[in-house]
């Protein structure tokens, strides 16, 4: 916060913090109470959807929707109602007083009455040295973005849950080879989706295995893999490899304000997005490691929405 | 919009003359069609290219029709960003950024817009 004058810093009643589901949800109910809320769009606009292909699970949808055409659609219904989105990141917050200050991109002081959190969650990476070297050069956590480099090709994805399903499943469409490599002897992911992965004649199973490196100059050109039972060390040549094995909330930003768990997750109060400071609301997956799906982020987000209006008004009263 | 855009449209035909012998530094999106956060920078793309207008050049390259370039600079992800000067790549971003990122990076190649 040093350094930065908030005498003239423009001053919101509603500032929501992420565009995905949620805070775009937030976002139009906010709106359409006249709030005119500021959107801070964040790192990766959109949200998680924005690296989908379809969605099949929204409802109102009967013949699915592209991920990024849905977050346009939302995007457009928010700033319908006068919302504003405005695109940056916030870097640094003051919760500890109200009204609760924010600076976005390092540089531009915002003041809020209220702070509606919906940063979201980002993919998780193994944390190799090589996997950040390699990073778009051959490893890539989006298979719906960068499959398509990898026709004719063998790859390999990492991941167990619904992501790491839906991912190989894609891959179909390019690669001639799928190994899906899991440290576990089964997968977390819904019946369905493992049911389509294990009769995929494209996709082999690389049960009990973990990733213990990734090899490559320029571009990948294999992973050494180790089956945890034996301890066998071993080569798998792969021009592309994909990490799906799973998300963390993007919450750091208030780790020294809001009650969190052991992960990250934001805690919210039972039935209301109700933080443990008075006047911030958090909402979708920053506050959910359950169901983390975009109708329920763009439920909390609504519920959010409506918190911050009713705790503005008894502010007022 | 596309009538005013002042960026270049990059094939493998071109990009030779277009961006390796290019008198100016150039910053090359690979993107394509089907790529989600290609579309969250592509109006970034197209402000650059009018702030940096006879500074630095800006180009889009689809590489669903220009997989030769693409496939040249090792890009296995999109959206990826390029940055070239004197024919040679001096720096580069994969995914999405925000647009002060990709200004400041230009500027240090470029200089300070008009």
């Amino acid at each position: 916060m040093e350094g930065i004058d908030f005498g003239s810093a423009e001053h919101r009643k509603v500032v929501i913090i992420g565009t995905g589901p949620a805070g775009l949800t937030a976002a139009i109910y906010s709106a359409r109470a006249n709030f005119a809320p500021l959107v801070i769009q964040g790192p990766e606009p959109g949200g998680q959807l924005i690296t989908t292909t379809d969605v099949e699970n929204y409802p109102g949808f009967p013949d699915g929707i592209m991920g990024p055409d849905m977050m346009q659609m939302f995007e457009k219904q928010a700033e319908r109602f006068g919302a504003e989105l405005r695109w940056g990141t916030v870097t640094s917050v003051d919760l500890s007083q109200r009204p609760f200050k924010l600076i976005v991109d390092e540089e531009t002081p915002v003041t809020a009455d209220t702070v509606i959190v919906s940063t979201g969650a980002s993919a998780m990476y193994l944390g190799l040295e090589n996997e950040s070297r390699l990073l778009g050069h051959g490893v890539s956590a989006c298979a719906t973005c960068d499959g398509a480099f990898f026709r004719e090709q063998n790859v390999a994805i990492v991941g167990g849950g619904d992501t790491a399903m839906e991912e190989a499943l894609f891959l179909t469409r390019f690669a001639s080879k799928i190994f899906l490599i899991h440290r576990r002897g089964e997968f977390r992911a819904s019946k369905i989706m493992q049911d389509r992965v294990l009769s995929h004649e494209k996709i082999e199973v690389l049960w009990n295995t973990t990733v213990e490196d990734i090899r490559g100059d320029k571009l990948v050109e294999g992973l050494v893999i180790k089956d945890v039972n034996t301890g066998e060390v071993r080569d798998l040549d792969v021009e592309g490899f994909f990490v799906a094995i799973g998300h963390t909330p993007n919450t750091d930003l208030f780790k020294d304000f809001l009650d969190m768990d052991e992960t990250g997750y934001i805690q919210t109060q039972s039935d209301s997005t109700y933080t443990n400071i008075e006047g911030v609301f958090a909402c979708g997956d920053a506050q959910d490691h359950i169901y983390r799906q975009a109708v329920t982020a763009a439920g909390t987000g609504c519920m959010a929405a409506i918190d911050a209006e009713r705790w503005l008004a008894d502010q007022e009263a | 919009m596309a009538q005013d855009a002042k960026y270049v449209t990059l094939t493998d035909a071109n990009f030779a003359s277009e961006v390796l012998e290019s008198d100016q530094p150039v910053l090359v999106d690979f993107w394509a069609t089907w790529c989600g956060p290609c579309r969250i920078i592509a109006p970034v793309i197209v402000e650059l290219a009018d702030e940096f207008e006879g500074k630095a050049k800006i180009g889009k390259l689809d590489v669903d029709h220009n997989p030769q370039t693409a496939m040249q600079y090792g890009v296995r992800s999109i959206p990826t960003l390029l940055f070239f000067k004197d024919g040679q790549v001096v720096d580069q971003l994969v995914g999405t950024a925000p647009k002060k990122v990709l200004a400041a990076k230009l500027e240090a190649l470029a200089g300070q817009p008009a």
